[in-house]
């Protein structure tokens, strides 16, 4: 990806850029036919009508034909092949998914092609709390620094903290939970314990010698009590989405629900809590126990009950390249096309406490954004380029960028990886 | 309940198995679509297709508008009835994992016609399936044709036997070490010692005298018809050397072979025109790793340009989801390169031929079943709901859960 994409835009993007004669759909404010989208030094710098003024010096695109909306933000996600915590334990705060991303994966450049531009990667839930997850912003690089959306005081990327509930951490041996209450219990003792740890740091202030010992799990337990990093925290089932909210409430953390299967059963619940819900729309119900009454109905009855709603990939269980169908399989099952698109979108970036960077295009704003070539619910519809902080880091039109969005040989090996490259000229002339 | 009791007042509303739709599109699968169009169906059989200035439908019989009709779809290869909708052992009947070579077992022996998923495709327009045993072995067992409105495996069967699941490459590798096959070559190997050992049963079978005939073997006698062509072999393989394999294989027996997945089947086409197989194609929505890491969403595509016929297929899925839709699989095909009209032939009349009931579905002609899905807008666009599926001129459908409850 690097060989094709260094060259193309870094030395236009000192020149605002200006995108003219598309459908804008900027999510905050009505959808704008013919209209202008500017964007310099990484953030937009205007978006209207026709009449929009454009600086003398911009690099005009003609987008005539185009849609443009804001690139999309994927609250959950498994790009970037993820680790978290391992078998040792079920409760594992201190473990970090930034020490295990392999940002090279071809997995990361499908999203890209997929019009993702932000996206909070986790690790599994195989564990009550398999770890620290880190948000990225899918800029042009490979590195950690480089997709980065910030660090916390400690050094520690931005990020929430992963959880689960239900069956997938029941395991019928060591120090994992065999049922339900056993997992709440396991939990709660977690988090009293952080409280205290929390307690005697306050308690000790600036005096060294009262501090009590470092202690990297309750640190990360520590931010999530001070809301320095919300917890997503894998549910399905209604009565274990309710676990969830009641230990939200003992403890105070702010809470994202992810998945929510039968979320549709306690819509009202969800909505009183004042929570978040990131939905999983999928082909079919069934499967693991816990997603045997999966309906596509949660998106519009959340929607319905005023719940803050967004969806997600899982990438792989859904393939980032398709999340936009996602909104219009929730919009078939009855959701507003509004909601729909604000789901993919800014209220992502809300739940991920990114919104006064990304998520809608307004002014100020990074330069997140996709030029599709028609609708965004249409299955019709392609990505044709994304484009993070002002640069491009995705164009269909390049043969081998388009490997990515629509598969082929090699389509799944890491962007660094030349031979598939190769391969791929050597397939053209098969077409 | 209420949608039970909503059903039953929608069925009565019909005379029994007698009505007409008419549709503002009717796609017919045997030709162009017609503008304003009109399906008679009379006692669970298509009377008359045509304009609707054209058809004069009976006093007495209903009339149902809707936007788009198409013919029932044609799911070209399933597990549904045989892999429950729950992943757990006693919903999960797809697969005999005791042997690697098992082409006696029969479909119909597991088939539960009424597990969710079957009902879950039904509600979205399929109203054939071709479903039975998966993939993950060897040899796993047999498939049949099944009407998805069929509650009872003594109603609604096509076809009892459609042909003989098989699988190469990793996913018919033992899942033990030191059980066979380990290899891919000792899974052709497996393959051709199995294909002989029928050869030399059917000859003893014709050379015996009366009385003197050797035992029976069941085994045997499936890959006997295997090889009389009978059944053909629904061989599941994605990469371009597993595919070689089967066709070198097919050649060598002589073989009616179909392939099931291909992945890789892009790299393959001439060799796969040459040997006049057909393809039932992967789901694309089915996740691109492993043996599947190359697949295409613009296969279908190069199978049409090359002239190789093909369908779609909901599959099998052995985690979450349970099932893919075999309609959102020709959307996928139909907005990455195959018109419109040659992906609903891949979900009609293209499965109806290959499994051999194309004179009872897979087209809205005269005579055929009176199998007919309607939806509110352009099928493919996701947007778009089915809003009945009608089988034999019945309801058995009223839409998706998506639109009730």
């Amino acid at each position: 990806m690097t060989l094709t994409l260094a060259l193309g835009p870094l030395c236009a993007q000192d020149k605002p850029q200006a995108f003219v004669g598309a459908r804008i759909i900027p999510i905050e404010g009505p959808e704008i036919e013919n209209g202008v989208l500017v964007v310099h030094g990484g953030k937009v710098l205007a978006v209207g009508g026709a009449g929009t003024a454009i600086p003398a010096d911009a690099v005009r695109h003609d987008a005539k034909g185009k849609v443009i909306m804001p690139g999309l933000v994927d609250t959950h996600s498994h790009i970037g092949s993820p680790e978290g915590a391992d078998s040792s334990a079920p409760i594992q705060p201190d473990v970090r998914v930034s020490d295990s991303l392999n940002l090279r994966s071809a997995s990361v450049m499908k999203a890209r092609a997929g019009g993702i531009t932000s996206v909070n990667v986790m690790p599994g839930s195989g564990h009550l709390l398999s770890g620290q997850t880190m948000y990225l912003k899918l800029r042009d690089g490979e590195t950690l620094d480089a997709l980065a959306m910030g660090k916390l005081p400690n050094g520690s990327y931005l990020g929430g903290m992963k959880m689960a509930n239900g069956t997938n951490p029941r395991r019928p041996t060591g120090t994992f939970p065999g049922t339900r209450a056993k997992s709440a219990a396991l939990v709660r003792e977690q988090f009293v314990k952080a409280q205290e740890y929390q307690r005697k740091v306050r308690e000790a202030g600036d005096d060294a010698k009262k501090r009590p010992a470092r202690d990297l799990a309750m640190e990360a337990l520590v931010e999530v009590l001070e809301g320095k990093r919300v917890v997503h925290h894998h549910t399905h089932r209604h009565d274990d989405i309710l676990t969830v909210l009641r230990l939200s409430k003992e403890f105070g953390f702010k809470v994202v629900l992810h998945h929510l299967s039968e979320g549709w059963r306690v819509a009202d619940e969800i909505a009183k809590s004042g929570m978040g819900a990131s939905v999983i729309v999928i082909d079919s119900p069934g499967g693991k126990l816990e997603a045997r009454d999966l309906r596509m109905t949660t998106g519009p009855a959340l929607e319905k009950a005023g719940v803050p709603l967004v969806f997600h990939t899982d990438d792989p269980i859904t393939d980032s390249r398709w999340f936009l169908r996602s909104a219009a399989l929730a919009v078939r099952a009855g959701m507003s096309r509004k909601g729909a698109l604000e789901a993919m979108t800014l209220n992502g970036a809300r739940l991920l406490d990114l919104s006064a960077r990304t998520g809608s295009l307004k002014a100020g704003k990074d330069a997140d954004f996709l030029l599709l070539s028609g609708d965004p619910l249409s299955v019709y519809s392609h990505v044709e380029q994304t484009w993070v902080e002002g640069a491009k880091v995705f164009d269909r039109s390049d043969p081998k960028q388009r490997l990515y969005a629509v598969g082929g040989f090699g389509a799944s090996h890491d962007t660094d990886d030349l031979t598939h490259l190769m391969a791929l000229e050597a397939e053209e002339t098969y077409q | 309940m209420t949608r039970l009791a909503l059903l039953l007042a929608l069925s009565t509303g019909l005379s029994a198995q007698s009505l007409a739709i008419r549709a503002e599109t009717l796609h017919t699968a045997a030709g162009p679509a017609i503008k304003d169009g009109v399906v008679l169906i009379q006692d669970g059989k298509i009377s008359a297709v045509g304009r609707a200035a054209d058809v004069k439908v009976p006093s007495g019989i209903n009339v149902r508008r809707v936007k788009v009709a198409t013919p029932g779809l044609v799911d070209g290869r399933s597990t549904v009835g045989l892999s429950g909708l729950l992943n757990q052992p006693h919903d999960q009947d797809q697969l005999e994992a005791s042997a690697p070579l098992q082409p006696e077992l029969r479909a119909m022996d597991a088939y539960n016609g009424r597990d969710p998923l079957v009902a879950y495709l039904r509600s979205l327009g399929i109203t054939t399936v071709h479903t039975g045993h998966g993939p993950g072995a060897l040899i796993s067992g047999q498939t049949f044709v099944v009407k998805t409105d069929a509650t009872e495996v003594t109603r609604g069967v096509l076809k009892a036997q459609a042909m003989v699941a098989a699988t190469l490459g990793d996913g018919a590798r033992a899942r033990e070490a030191g059980k066979a096959p380990g290899t891919r070559a000792k899974q052709i190997a497996m393959l051709r010692g199995e294909l002989v050992g029928a050869q030399e049963y059917a000859r003893k079978l014709k050379d015996a005298e009366k009385g003197k005939e050797p035992s029976r073997d069941l085994r045997k006698e499936t890959l006997v018809q295997v090889l009389r062509k009978e059944l053909p072999l629904l061989a599941t393989a994605h990469r371009a050397q597993d595919i070689l394999s089967l066709l070198r294989l097919a050649k060598e027996f002589d073989l009616e072979i179909v392939l099931d997945g291909g992945a890789e089947a892009y790299l393959v086409l001439d060799e796969l025109k040459a040997a006049k197989v057909t393809v039932v194609l992967h789901p694309t929505m089915a996740r691109a790793g492993g043996e599947t890491e190359n697949l295409s969403l613009e296969t279908a595509a190069k199978l049409h340009a090359a002239g190789i016929p093909f369908t779609f297929q909901s599959g099998f899925e052995g985690y979450v989801p349970k099932t893919r839709v075999v309609l959102w699989e020709g959307a996928m095909a139909a907005a990455n390169g195959l018109a419109f009209d040659d992906a609903l032939q891949a979900l009609t009349l293209a499965p109806a031929k290959l499994l051999g009931v194309a004179d009872r579905v897979g087209s809205l002609e005269k005579g055929k079943d009176g199998d007919v899905a309607l939806f509110d807008g352009d099928p493919f666009e996701f947007t778009t709901h089915c809003v009945g599926t009608i089988i034999n001129g019945v309801l058995a459908s009223d839409g998706e859960e998506t639109r009730e409850r």
